[in-house]
């Protein structure tokens, strides 16, 4: 069932989220729609991560809804989450991969290649016996992509996932992305680095103090951007 | 026994009636560690994995009940298996099985509680993961329940120090009986009010041996362990 994309476009009607009294998320209106990446972008504690929880399924909004494909409530069968920090299971690297695909429903006899698959699409082919906690934090998060990959997702999530790490591992990050993104998988990324959402996005939503304040194809979006708030993101200045 | 021998004697020459109680000793604390194990972790497990009404009060009685007086414990077990008490019909009482069972309710609430605190932290750093896997609530248990295993292992240590060390409720619900219910503890206090000082301290040196070399023991397969899955 890998080409119906039941769980797009993914909707968000006037949605808003707040915790104890604090507006995260300010009356969101727009459509994820299949295609080229989606970046998300904007300064820290603009609302991205609350965002793609909320896009995922992951928290239910406080005003509004999201809807997956038409439907109010979608299980996240093909639906995967990389967090910024991954949390992995205290077995080795392919043991978090096989309970991973065990979660997602994948047959045992396939497992071991599928594992294996996995760890090559990622650049840690050799690496499967190795507790995952012990590797690095460029390695760990390319398992945490892996994994997300073992659902074999239509749409997949991605919370600064190069935030923190060194170029080399940015690099390895940044092209298993473009694969999964060729290979017809939705993908939705927040950075808070405007050179990654140059070289991943196809379009940009660019969010600031909770809310949509411009969205653009990614060309049009850094070669003339709409709004104030988007021209001195982009130019650099400090967006408070 | 033979009174007039060292302690090291009677040790070394391996008398009968000392290993005996030895033997009757480990028989009864690692049977009431284990009972209290298969009850402690999946409920303290499912404490940690629910939100409900007077739930913080469950847990703080749990957490009281870890210092749960075994005198205590051992009159409620001698009230429950005496002839005229509920459970009277079975005529466990001065066996081995009521000190088991006296055992296993000193030591389920220490294992429940520290599993419980243990799972708890667990599940603080797994659940967004967890849940984004889509990971039903009886695979949560059981996949915390692994991830948590080496902290674990020191719940269940807790929980075999306390019945190994224990003495008020198995004198009580045991009876002392020579050959039948004597174990270290209760023929240390024995012997001990008897003025055999030699046979109470060689049974008090054997004590303290066993519980350095399980708690060693259990060291070693946490940090084997540990060393693999990291």
């Amino acid at each position: 069932m890998r080409a119906s994309n039941s769980d797009l476009p993914i909707r968000f009607e006037k949605m808003s989220v707040s915790e104890r009294g604090l507006t995260i998320l300010d009356g969101i209106t727009m459509q994820i729609e299949p295609g080229a990446p989606t970046l998300i972008i904007g300064p820290n504690g603009s609302g991205k991560t609350t965002f793609l929880r909320a896009a995922m399924g992951l928290l239910a909004p406080t005003q509004g809804r999201v809807t997956w494909g038409g439907r109010e409530t979608s299980p996240a069968l093909r639906r995967a989450f990389v967090f910024q920090r991954p949390a992995m299971l205290r077995r080795s690297a392919a043991g978090n991969l096989s309970y991973a695909l065990r979660a997602a429903g994948s047959p045992k006899s396939q497992r071991g290649q599928r594992v294996e698959d996995l760890l090559a699409r990622v650049g840690l082919q050799g690496l499967g016996k190795r507790p995952a906690r012990r590797l690095s934090g460029g390695e760990q998060q390319r398992l945490a992509l892996a994994r997300a990959l073992a659902r074999d997702p239509a749409v997949l999530f991605l919370d600064e996932p190069t935030a923190s790490l060194d170029p080399a591992s940015t690099k390895a990050i940044e092209d298993a992305i473009r694969c999964v993104a060729a290979s017809g998988v939705k993908i939705v990324m927040s950075t808070h680095d405007l050179g990654e959402a140059r070289r991943l996005a196809g379009e940009i939503v660019f969010l600031h103090r909770g809310r949509v304040v411009e969205r653009a194809d990614a060309v049009q979006f850094f070669s003339c951007p709409k709004t104030p708030e988007a021209r001195s993101f982009i130019a650099g200045d400090l967006l408070v | 026994m033979h009174p007039d021998l060292s302690p090291f004697q009677l040790i070394l020459t391996g008398d009968p009636p000392l290993f005996a109680i030895v033997r009757l000793s480990l028989i009864v604390s690692l049977t009431a560690v284990t009972a209290s194990t298969l009850i402690g972790v999946p409920f303290g497990a499912l404490i940690a994995l629910t939100r409900f009404r007077g739930r913080e009060g469950v847990i703080v009685l749990l957490n009281a009940l870890m210092g749960l007086p075994p005198v205590v414990v051992g009159l409620a077990v001698y009230l429950l298996l005496s002839r005229s008490g509920p459970l009277g019909s079975f005529g466990l009482l001065f066996t081995p099985a009521a000190m088991i069972l006296a055992q296993t309710i000193l030591v389920t609430p220490i294992i429940a509680a520290l599993a419980r605190q243990t799972i708890e932290d667990l599940w603080a750093e797994y659940r967004d993961e967890l849940t984004a896997m889509n990971v039903g609530p009886l695979d949560r248990v059981t996949t915390l329940i692994w991830e948590g295993r080496f902290s674990l292992v020191v719940a269940v240590l807790a929980g075999f120090g306390r019945a190994a060390a224990e003495v008020g409720a198995i004198i009580i619900v045991g009876g002392n009986i020579e050959g039948f219910t004597r174990t270290m503890t209760t023929a240390i206090a024995l012997e001990t009010s008897k003025g055999d000082l030699s046979l109470a301290m060689s049974l008090g040196a054997v004590l303290i041996v066993i519980v350095i070399a399980v708690n060693a023991l259990a060291w070693l397969v946490r940090s084997v362990g540990e060393s693999i899955a990291g």
